[in-house]
C-alpha cells in the first residue's frame, strides 16, 4: 500500500516508504527479516548498483534471491525488499557505505563485497578516509567471508583485518585519493600493478581471482571468458567481484558468469531510447572515478554527447569535483552541457577547451544533435529524472 | 620571473586536491595563455620535493589527515616558503587558510603549527559552514562580488598583517563576518567552486601580480552567465 503511495508521489521508485513505515514499527525488522537467510552486501563507491544485479542474478543458480534492484540501498530499502520476498533463502542487498556498519550488524553478512572507494559527494557522504575507517571496523567483525578489491589502495586497508578475505585484481582503483597510506601516512609507492606503503607493512595483497580484459581467473587458474552486454573496463570489474562473492556462496563460477552475462540494463542504465530520429545510450556516472571510467566508454566511437548535471542533496550539492573530471578527453566531438547545472559545466568545458553549446532540458539536448547515436552522461538526480521522462 | 615560462605549481594535489582544486591552476594558466603569456601547471605531488622557483602556488583542500601531512611535507621541502619570502604569488584554498596561518586547532581540542606565513589562527567552529557564499570585496581589493561555495568546520581569525579579501554577505567565511585572507602576495580563501572558476577577476589578480602586468579582458560568457546563476541562487542578484 504505502509501496504504492510512494510511487504515486514520485518519491524513487516505491522501493522506500513501506520498509519506513515498518522500520518506524520495529527497529530491528532488518535483522529479524535477514535472520535465517545467507545474506549477501554488497558496498563501495562505484559499481554497487550493477554488481549487486550480476550477484543476484549468480545466486539465483542456488534459489531464489531478495535483492533491492534500483538503488534503494538504506535500510529501509533493505526492509522493504526483504518483505516482498520473505521465504527467499538468499538475499543480495545493495547498502550505502554510510549505513555499511549498521547493516553489517544487523544482517551477519556470508559475504560482504567491497568495490572500490573515492571522493564522492564530500558535503553529504563525507571523507574517504572516515568512511574507509567505519568499514575497517565494520568489516572486522564479518564473520562470513569479505571478498574485496586489492587494486583499490583504500579498500584493501579497510578490508586487510577481517579473518576470511578473498582478494580479487580488478585492474581498476582511482587512485588520486590514495596518495598517502591510509594506516601510517607515509607515501604509497608503485611499481606496475603493485603497490606498497614505503613507511607500514600495507601493501598490495597477492589476489586469488584475477580480472583480464574480457575474461576472469578463477583461484585455480582456470580462465573463463565474460563477454559481457555492459561495457567498460569496470563492468568486467564489478562481473569478476560478483562472480568471486557467487563463488563464496557455492555458485559454480560457469554458473555464475553465464547468468550475469545477460545483464544488460541496470535501473535503466546503459538501455537506449529512441528519440526524434536518435539513439541515445543513458549513462549514469556520479563521482570523478565513474566520469572518468564512462569518458572511457564513450570514447569508444566519437558520437556526439549530452552531459547533464544537477546539484541537489543526493548529487552532492558542491559541483568543485567537475574540475576532477577529464572532460579534455572530449576535445573535437559535439557536446551539449545540460541539466540544472548546465552553465557550471559550460564554465569547465571552457576551461578544457571543449566547444559546447547550453540546453538545460536533456531531452530538447537530445534533439538539437543531428539525428543518430547520441552518448548522454548523467550525474544521480538529473539520470532519474531523464530516465523517468525517457519512460513516459 | 624565474623563467620565460610562468610556472604554477599545483601543491600536493593528491594529498591537497578534493574540492578540485585543480581548476584553479587550469584557469591560471588557461587566461594566460589565452592571452599570450607563456605559462604551465607544475604538479609537486606527495613525497616530492617542492622547488621554490615557481611564480605562483596552488594549494588547496583537504581532509584532517592530509592536511597534517602536507603541512610536515610543506616543512620538511621548504620550497614554497622560501618562494614566499622572495614575493612569489600564493592561493590557499580552505586547509590552505588554515595550514599557512600560526596555528589550527581541530575538532579533538590538539592545536598544530601552522607555516607561519599568514598572520592568524584556526580553530573548530560548533557546526560545519556548508553551502553557497557571496562577499563584497574589502579594501577595493578586486571588482564585482566574490562567489562560491564553503565547506569548513574551521574558524579563523586575522592578526594585524593579515587583511580579510571579502566582507561576507551569505554564508560563513572566516567567522561569519570576513572572508579569506591577503598578506603581501598571498591570497586565502574558505571558497571552493573553485574559487578561481567562478571569479576571474581573482585569477587576474594573481597574474597580475605574478606578471606585474594588468591582463587585459577575457570575455567568456559562460562565466558570466555563471556568476549571475550563482548570485541570485544565493539571492544576492548581480
Amino acid at each position: 500500500m504505502s509501496s504504492k503511495l510512494s510511487q504515486k508521489m514520485g518519491l524513487g521508485a516505491g522501493g522506500m516508504i513501506g520498509g519506513r513505515v515498518a522500520l518506524k514499527l520495529d527497529p530491528q525488522a532488518l535483522a529479524h527479516l535477514t535472520s535465517g537467510r545467507q545474506v549477501a552486501l554488497v558496498t563501495g563507491t562505484n559499481g554497487k548498483t550493477t554488481s549487486t544485479m550480476m550477484l543476484s542474478r549468480a545466486v539465483s543458480f542456488l534459489g531464489e534471491v531478495a535483492t533491492n534492484h534500483g538503488g534503494a540501498n538504506m535500510p529501509d530499502g533493505h526492509v522493504t525488499a526483504l518483505s516482498k520476498q520473505p521465504d527467499a533463502p538468499y538475499a543480495v542487498l545493495e547498502v550505502d557505505e554510510g549505513y555499511f556498519p549498521e547493516v553489517v550488524r544487523a544482517a551477519a553478512p556470508a559475504v560482504a563485497v567491497l568495490l572500490n572507494l573515492s571522493r564522492d559527494q564530500l558535503d553529504r557522504v563525507g571523507e574517504v578516509r572516515t568512511i574507509e575507517k567505519s568499514l575497517r571496523t565494520a568489516l572486522a567483525s564479518v564473520t562470513g567471508v569479505v571478498v574485496a578489491n586489492c587494486d583499490d589502495i583504500m579498500v584493501t586497508s579497510a578490508a586487510r583485518d577481517s579473518a576470511n578475505v578473498v582478494w580479487v585484481a580488478t585492474g581498476t582503483g582511482w587512485h588520486n585519493d590514495a596518495a598517502s597510506c591510509p594506516r601510517c601516512g607515509d607515501p604509497i609507492r608503485w611499481q606496475g600493478e603493485h603497490w606498497q606503503c614505503t613507511g607500514c607493512d600495507l601493501a598490495r595483497p597477492r589476489p586469488q581471482w584475477v580480472t583480464g580484459d574480457g575474461y576472469l581467473v578463477t583461484p585455480n587458474g582456470v580462465k573463463v571468458e565474460l563477454s559481457l552486454r555492459l561495457p567498460g573496463k569496470f563492468n568486467q570489474a564489478n562481473a569478476v567481484m560478483a562472480a568471486a562473492a557467487a563463488a563464496a556462496l557455492g555458485v559454480p563460477v560457469e554458473e555464475a558468469v553465464q547468468r550475469l552475462r545477460a545483464v544488460s540494463n541496470v535501473a535503466g542504465r546503459y538501455r537506449t531510447i529512441q528519440r526524434s530520429g536518435h539513439r541515445a545510450r543513458l549513462l549514469l556516472s556520479k563521482n570523478p572515478a565513474g566520469w572518468s571510467e564512462t569518458l572511457t566508454v564513450v570514447r569508444e566511437a566519437d558520437h556526439p554527447a549530452v552531459l547533464v548535471i544537477n546539484a541537489h542533496e543526493a548529487d552532492g550539492r558542491d559541483l568543485s569535483w567537475l574540475w576532477d573530471v577529464p572532460f579534455e578527453r572530449l576535445r573535437g566531438r559535439q557536446v551539449i552541457a545540460s541539466g540544472e547545472r548546465a552553465t557550471d559545466l559550460a564554465v569547465r568545458l571552457t576551461y578544457a577547451e571543449v566547444e559546447h553549446t547550453i540546453v538545460p532540458d536533456p531531452l530538447l539536448a537530445i534533439d538539437a544533435m543531428p539525428p543518430g547515436p547520441v552518448e548522454v552522461i548523467a550525474n544521480y538526480t538529473a539520470f532519474r529524472d531523464l530516465n523517468a521522462r525517457a519512460a513516459q | 620571473m624565474s623563467t620565460s615560462k610562468v610556472q604554477i605549481a599545483l601543491v600536493l594535489p593528491d594529498l591537497l586536491g578534493t574540492y578540485g582544486d585543480f581548476g584553479n591552476a587550469v584557469v591560471l594558466e588557461k587566461r594566460m595563455t589565452w592571452r599570450g603569456i607563456s605559462a604551465e601547471i607544475v604538479n609537486i605531488r606527495f613525497g616530492e620535493p617542492v622547488p621554490e622557483s615557481c611564480d605562483i602556488y596552488v594549494v588547496g583542500g583537504g581532509e584532517d589527515t592530509a592536511q597534517t601531512l602536507a603541512v610536515r611535507h610543506l616543512r620538511e621541502h621548504p620550497g614554497m616558503q622560501r618562494a614566499a619570502a622572495r614575493g612569489a604569488v600564493i592561493l590557499g584554498v580552505c586547509a590552505g587558510i588554515q595550514i599557512f596561518g600560526e596555528s589550527f586547532t581541530r575538532a579533538d581540542q590538539v592545536t598544530h603549527a601552522g607555516l607561519g606565513l599568514i598572520d592568524s589562527t584556526s580553530h573548530a567552529g560548533g557546526s560545519r559552514a556548508i553551502g553557497e557564499v557571496i562577499a563584497t570585496p574589502a579594501d577595493g581589493l578586486f571588482e564585482g562580488l566574490l562567489t562560491g561555495f564553503e565547506n569548513h568546520q574551521g574558524r579563523t581569525v586575522l592578526g594585524p598583517s593579515a587583511r580579510p579579501l571579502a566582507h561576507v554577505k551569505v554564508g560563513t567565511g572566516n567567522d561569519g563576518s570576513v572572508e579569506g585572507a591577503v598578506q603581501g602576495r598571498i591570497l586565502c580563501t574558505y571558497l571552493h567552486g573553485p574559487v578561481l572558476p567562478r571569479n576571474p577577476q581573482i585569477a587576474d589578480l594573481l597574474i597580475e601580480w605574478a606578471t606585474g602586468i594588468k591582463p587585459g579582458p577575457l570575455d567568456l560568457p559562460d562565466v558570466t552567465r555563471l556568476r549571475a546563476e550563482r548570485a541570485k541562487a544565493a539571492g544576492v542578484p548581480l
